[in-house]
């Protein structure tokens, strides 16, 4: 019943559209061979790191904990990610290091929020006021050099040659996470008790079951979730991390987050619109003719406005759980 | 958009807010003497140079005014949204326009000394202004979270802002930076050396209207009202989307100001890099300035110069004990998570038994 709640209504049938209409446009121009760059893959891999933030987000918001550090958790991530793939020699370790970071920040906001009964705004913008600092600080005292870091190309973690493409295991793990979570959302106990604990936290409490700690595991389990979009930035995408690796890419998931309205599936068809509409306006710009036209620094503006249209043309009448952000206090 | 928290709320704590400001900057210290620890690096020689850095000579706290300067207007701007309840984080991408609006009329246009700062210095406002117009607008018109919005802008402004420079501005000598502004529309240096200028008192004096404003005013008092109890301004008939679209303009007059501040207060270059290194992240750190300042404008002023001091008192903590000068900014970021908890006074009060 939830399954079909979730694909009702208009918003879901816009989604679908818009979906449908990318697959189609991507089909063309690939077929046709009208980009220099495959659409369909770097489709795919700016949607990565969306989709996994977005779904965790999803969770963590559920269970009443919103954390708009998430911003800062990715750009932390990157570059631990490169540190631990450099440290074990390894990249899949690496993208388990940037997991474990994101984890443990998430279980500190976790703690932070439900312990410290913080305001979850603040101590967000704490978090990505810590990681633009934290970030330099890092590559400065790991590799001494400031700004950016370049990973070797053997500790990359190759993509898998599918028939239709290039794609990331981590690409095709975060399409599966989202339906994963939208398993354990609406079909377990565990799921259940998340969503309760974001809704109305006095019964789950009455009803014997911990809502301090449901909300620092799901807070920990959606930052785990981000810190491995992170670790993909600069593993299986970039191949290296800059200090600005984020740029904003929290924020267009925590947007994401918005227009799904706390649903995975739909989080992730939004990350596919948002990480589509950016490759394709890079493609369209680096086309012969439209690239002595158009300035680069207009293009790189294409993400943040396209998030600003579908923000401002999705809001309506979303709900969220009433005690989203609001700390829960024991009578 | 109602996942994120409604409005700010000022924690309710019986001891001084002082104590709490204090607190969470050890706090924040701390951690940041741990992440220092962590790397193999000396805290303590750290934090030495820092303040000696800092505070430490006559023309040094001259240079940690200069630094002040831009940091408690940019404060000013999320302070008075988070009065009026909201979360405005754009001050970034507005010191940006702002910057530029000062670059563009300090360095294109000629008018006489002094009116020339005054014309260059209100452009440089009405920019910033300008800039978060939008954000209040699409809060308004289609209930778009500002936190959302405000990165848009940030990055959108980064972006243009970059093109304009290069673009249109940039000076054919120096491609790296804008024209410089005149002479007759920059601020004179108060102390030969030093790179403080008098747009430090137009600062102070915006600050101080602002708190006057705020308390002295009817206009202040709505404002405040509706950051405090909307229901009760509504029940008083006042309009929490004029008092929205009031508060960013506000805030947007700030951080051009702010801008403005680093161009034509500012030497040796009074210009606009087209890196935009001279303006970047004095939004973000103006957030952490406000908290530090309990999102009073003449708290910021206080915090203002605290945070000055640890980015000038940086470099001589990178000079002398090896700690790269970033590292200010992840405490500052530690210290607005700890100013996020408000029952810190009291964890630690049970935990160490004080």
């Amino acid at each position: 019943m939830n399954t079909l709640s979730v694909l009702k209504g208009k918003r879901a049938l816009w989604l679908l559209a818009a979906v449908v209409l990318t697959a189609i446009v991507t089909y063309i121009i690939e077929e046709f061979g009208l980009s220099a760059i495959s659409l369909f893959e770097g489709g795919l891999l700016s949607m990565t790191p969306y989709a996994l933030t977005a779904v965790g987000e999803c969770i963590n918001e559920k269970s009443g904990v919103v954390n708009i550090g998430l911003e800062g958790i990715l750009a932390i991530t990157a570059v631990t990610g490169v540190y631990g793939a450099e440290l074990f020699d390894n990249g899949f370790l690496g993208l388990l290091v940037g997991a474990l970071t994101g984890g443990f920040m998430g279980f500190v906001f976790g703690l932070v929020s439900v312990y410290g009964k913080a305001d979850q705004t603040v101590a967000g913008t704490g978090i990505n006021i810590f990681a633009i600092g934290f970030v330099q600080y890092l590559l400065m005292s790991i590799w001494g050099f400031p700004g950016i870091h370049i990973l070797e190309r053997r500790l990359m973690v190759r993509p898998i040659y599918t028939p239709i493409g290039q794609i990331s295991i981590v690409t095709i793990f975060a399409i599966i996470v989202a339906g994963l979570a939208h398993v354990l959302l609406y079909k377990t106990v565990l799921g259940f008790r998340i969503r309760a604990a974001g809704e109305s936290p006095q019964a789950v409490d009455v009803a014997g079951v911990r809502v301090d700690r449901i909300r620092t595991l799901s807070s920990t389990l959606g930052g785990a979730l981000c810190g491995l979009g992170g670790a993909f930035m600069s593993l299986c995408w970039m191949g290296g991390v800059v200090k600005e690796i984020s740029a904003g890419k929290g924020f267009i998931a925590l947007a994401c987050v918005v227009f799904a309205g706390l649903e995975p599936l739909l989080a992730l068809a939004a990350a596919l619109i948002f990480g589509f509409t950016g490759v394709f306006a890079f493609s369209v710009a680096v086309t012969p003719g439209v690239k002595e036209i158009i300035p680069f620094y207009f293009v790189n503006m294409v993400p943040y406005i396209s998030t600003l249209i579908v923000v401002t043309i999705a809001i309506g009448r979303r709900r969220f759980p009433k005690a989203s952000g609001v700390p829960y206090r024991r009578e | 958009m109602g996942s994120f928290t409604k409005r700010i709320e000022v924690p309710k704590v019986p001891l001084d807010p002082f104590i709490q400001s204090g607190l969470a900057v050890l706090l924040g210290l701390l951690l940041g003497a741990l992440l220092m620890v962590m790397f193999g690096y000396d805290p303590i020689k750290a934090y030495y140079w820092l303040f000696r850095g800092a505070f430490g000579s006559v023309s040094d706290i001259m240079e940690t005014l200069a630094f002040a300067t831009p940091l408690m207007l940019t404060a000013v701007t999320f302070a008075i949204s988070a009065k009026a309840g909201l979360f405005n984080i754009g001050a970034e991408g507005q010191i940006y326009l702002g910057a530029l609006g000062a670059a563009a009329a300090g360095g294109a246009i000629t008018l006489p000394a002094g009116l020339h700062a005054a014309v260059a210095t209100i452009f440089a406002m009405l920019f910033g202004a300008l800039w978060a117009l939008p954000a209040a607008l699409l809060k308004i018109w289609r209930g778009v979270h500002e936190v959302i919005s405000a990165i848009m802008f940030n990055w959108i402004a980064s972006h243009l802002v970059t093109y304009l420079v290069i673009y249109y501005l940039a000076d054919p000598q120096n491609a790296y930076r804008t024209v410089r502004a005149l002479p007759g529309a920059c601020y004179p240096i108060l102390m030969g050396g030093s790179s403080l200028t008098a747009v430090m008192f137009v600062a102070i004096a915006f600050c101080i209207g602002i708190y006057i404003y705020l308390w002295g005013t009817k206009a202040g008092y709505e404002l405040r009202l509706v950051g405090a109890n909307p229901d009760a301004a509504k029940y008083a008939g006042i309009s929490s989307r004029r008092i929205m679209l009031l508060s960013f303009v506000i805030g947007g007059l700030a951080a051009g100001l702010a801008g403005a501040s680093q161009i034509l207060g500012r030497p040796p270059e009074w210009s606009l890099y087209a890196t935009l290194g001279n303006v970047v992240t004095l939004g973000f750190d103006g957030i952490g300035v406000a908290l530090i300042g309990r999102n009073h404008p003449i708290g910021g002023i206080f915090a203002a110069i605290f945070y000055g001091g640890l980015q000038h008192g940086s470099r001589f903590m990178e000079y002398h004990a090896g700690v790269y000068s970033e590292m200010v900014r992840a405490v500052s970021g530690l210290i607005v998570v700890a100013l996020a908890i408000p029952e810190i006074v009291a964890i630690i009060r049970r935990r160490f038994k004080i």
